[in-house]
């Protein structure tokens, strides 16, 4: 803590707080310098880098595949889609065509990532606010979506889960029954976290009216994934710009009123119930066939440039590829949703009480591996 | 058809400011000279017919064999029409330099800080061009091509 200048700690009337980068509400090594007038908050900056392992410039010196592994660690809470984005770009410029049963698995697994996303968020969040019980029940149920991934791609978290072409392996026995056996069971265990939240009056007047931002604004701040649409923007590149075979699902995309904190909790939560749609259609009509197309064993896209977005948990997730013909990427740009949506903080936080700034980091969903890549 | 529009208009209004235009990958990609960046953007947002509202992405890329040296490249994003567009600005050594976006779209500002950083391109007009993932005393800017990957740096502790 330190004074402003010309003051002694007694008598400023601003005073500067540190909080970070190694504090468990700013989930990850987030640093925020507040500058606090009482419990107000008159000014935030936020200070981000700690985690920062050079990515882009990584990528640059490996060959296309062995840069796969390296996104699963920028946003490792939804390793699952990042790789996703990645590969949807290699094989556009490429024109690999993968087939029907992979593209379909592919978004299956996409979708329990966003699921499992979803609750690690509202597990934290809830805690964060003070809701503890939540947090033990979201994590039973991401628990069984990481046995999923475990049986499917043989590591929870770091999953490597696609390859150029489709998949490396097919769905191992017993993985059908055992998705279909999560998602009959889960929206009696969404209803479970609702019961806890939704209507609870503490949990309302903690987000109700916290963090407000208009759609306009969102837009012209470059938000996306529910932070934008819980601000009524339907925006959603699913249905814009169907990539990977999501046009032959049926979802909604839900939208907020407010754009507050509880409009965007309310989005998220609706969206575990979306995915799970999905999900559900993918299993009933799973086709048979291969899993993986004809991918050459070096992959060399030819020159060019390809932008490949997708909506990842946390909002539109973009590769931009540039490509020299060789088998090193020339550039790969990440666009990360995150790093993008924690430079609206400063502009939320001002006004509000230094216990709702944990509120809104907290729904603005960041993932500082992705921030800092 | 999204491809023709945009790309028409442009062309109309800016013809002597475009360098090139294609749809590589059935990608609307317009390069356009450094100093019509700032009407051609204030266009594109206004433009009650193409919308486009929203700055996707900003980032810059090193061609460090050819001239000029540097290509800032933006992605915009129609909400209404859902049309996107890649606009590019080549910058030229030895002080490259563009126009900065953050009047037009606030959120260009950690955008500009990131490839100021990354490149040491600077932003005129940006209200706080710092760097942003790395810390102040780093030296060089690590996406250059001429930046070796196995270059180590001090490390420098907290101040306060």
């Amino acid at each position: 803590m330190k004074a402003m200048e010309e003051s002694t700690v007694l008598d400023a009337k601003v005073l500067e707080l540190n909080m970070g980068p190694q504090h468990p509400s700013t989930h990850g090594v987030l640093r925020v310098k507040l500058k606090l007038d009482g419990e107000r908050v008159v000014d935030a900056e936020c200070i981000i880098g700690y985690l920062h392992r050079g990515v882009e410039k990584i990528s640059e010196n490996r060959s296309y595949i062995e840069c796969v592994p390296y996104y699963d660690r920028t946003d490792y809470i939804a390793a699952v889609s990042n790789v996703y984005g990645f590969l949807l770009g290699v094989e556009a410029m490429m024109q690999i065509e993968v087939p029907k049963r992979a593209q379909y698995i592919r978004i299956m697994m996409t979708e329990f990532s966003r699921i499992a996303s979803h609750l690690l968020w509202l597990a934290t969040h809830a805690i964060d606010i003070g809701a503890m019980t939540v947090f033990l029940y979201c994590f039973r149920e991401r628990e069984e979506i990481l046995k999923l991934f475990e049986a499917l791609f043989g590591a929870r978290l770091t999953t490597h889960a696609f390859r150029v072409g489709g998949l490396w392996k097919d769905l191992p026995p017993g993985f059908v029954e055992a998705a279909r056996k999560f998602i009959d069971e889960f929206p009696e265990r969404v209803d479970e976290y609702e019961q806890l939240l939704t209507k609870n009056r503490i949990w309302m007047a903690r987000t109700q009216g916290i963090g407000v931002i208009s759609g306009k604004e969102a837009i012209e701040w470059g938000l996306t994934g529910p932070v934008l649409r819980g601000s009524g923007v339907r925006h959603d590149v699913r249905k814009d710009r169907p990539y990977g075979g999501y046009e032959e699902f049926d979802f909604d995309v839900p939208v907020g009123e407010n754009g507050d904190t509880y409009d965007r909790y309310l989005v998220r939560l609706e969206e575990m119930h979306q995915s799970r749609r999905i999900i559900q259609q993918v299993l009933d009509r799973l086709p048979d066939g291969p899993v993986r197309g004809k991918a050459p064993k070096i992959v060399k896209p030819p020159v060019g440039e390809y932008y490949s977005g997708i909506d990842g948990p946390r909002g539109e997730l973009g590769y931009y590829i540039v490509s020299d013909g060789s088998a090193h990427p020339f550039r790969v740009r990440i666009r990360p949703p995150t790093f993008i949506s924690l430079q609206v903080l400063r502009r939320l936080v001002k006004g509000h009480l230094m216990a709702d700034v944990i509120a809104i980091i907290g729904t603005l969903d960041i993932v500082l591996g992705e921030v800092d890549r | 058809m999204e491809a023709s529009i945009t790309l028409k208009k442009i062309k109309e209004g800016f013809g002597n400011d475009v360098i090139e235009v294609d749809s590589p990958f059935q990608q609307d990609t317009v390069v356009i000279a450094p100093s019509a960046l700032l009407p051609v953007a204030t266009f594109l947002k206004e433009d009650p017919e193409l919308q486009y509202n929203y700055l996707m992405d900003l980032t810059a890329v090193d061609y460090w064999k050819r001239k000029p040296r540097f290509e800032v490249v933006y992605h915009f994003l129609s909400v209404a029409n859902s049309f996107r567009l890649r606009l590019k600005v080549p910058v030229a050594e030895p002080e490259p330099k563009v126009d900065s976006l953050t009047s037009l779209w606030p959120g260009a500002n950690w955008y500009e800080r990131e490839v100021y950083d990354m490149f040491g391109i600077q932003f005129t007009g940006h209200p706080d061009l710092r760097r942003i993932l790395l810390y102040p005393e780093f030296e060089g800017h690590p996406l250059r091509k001429d930046y070796p990957i196995k270059r180590r740096q001090p490390l420098i502790g907290p101040k306060h």
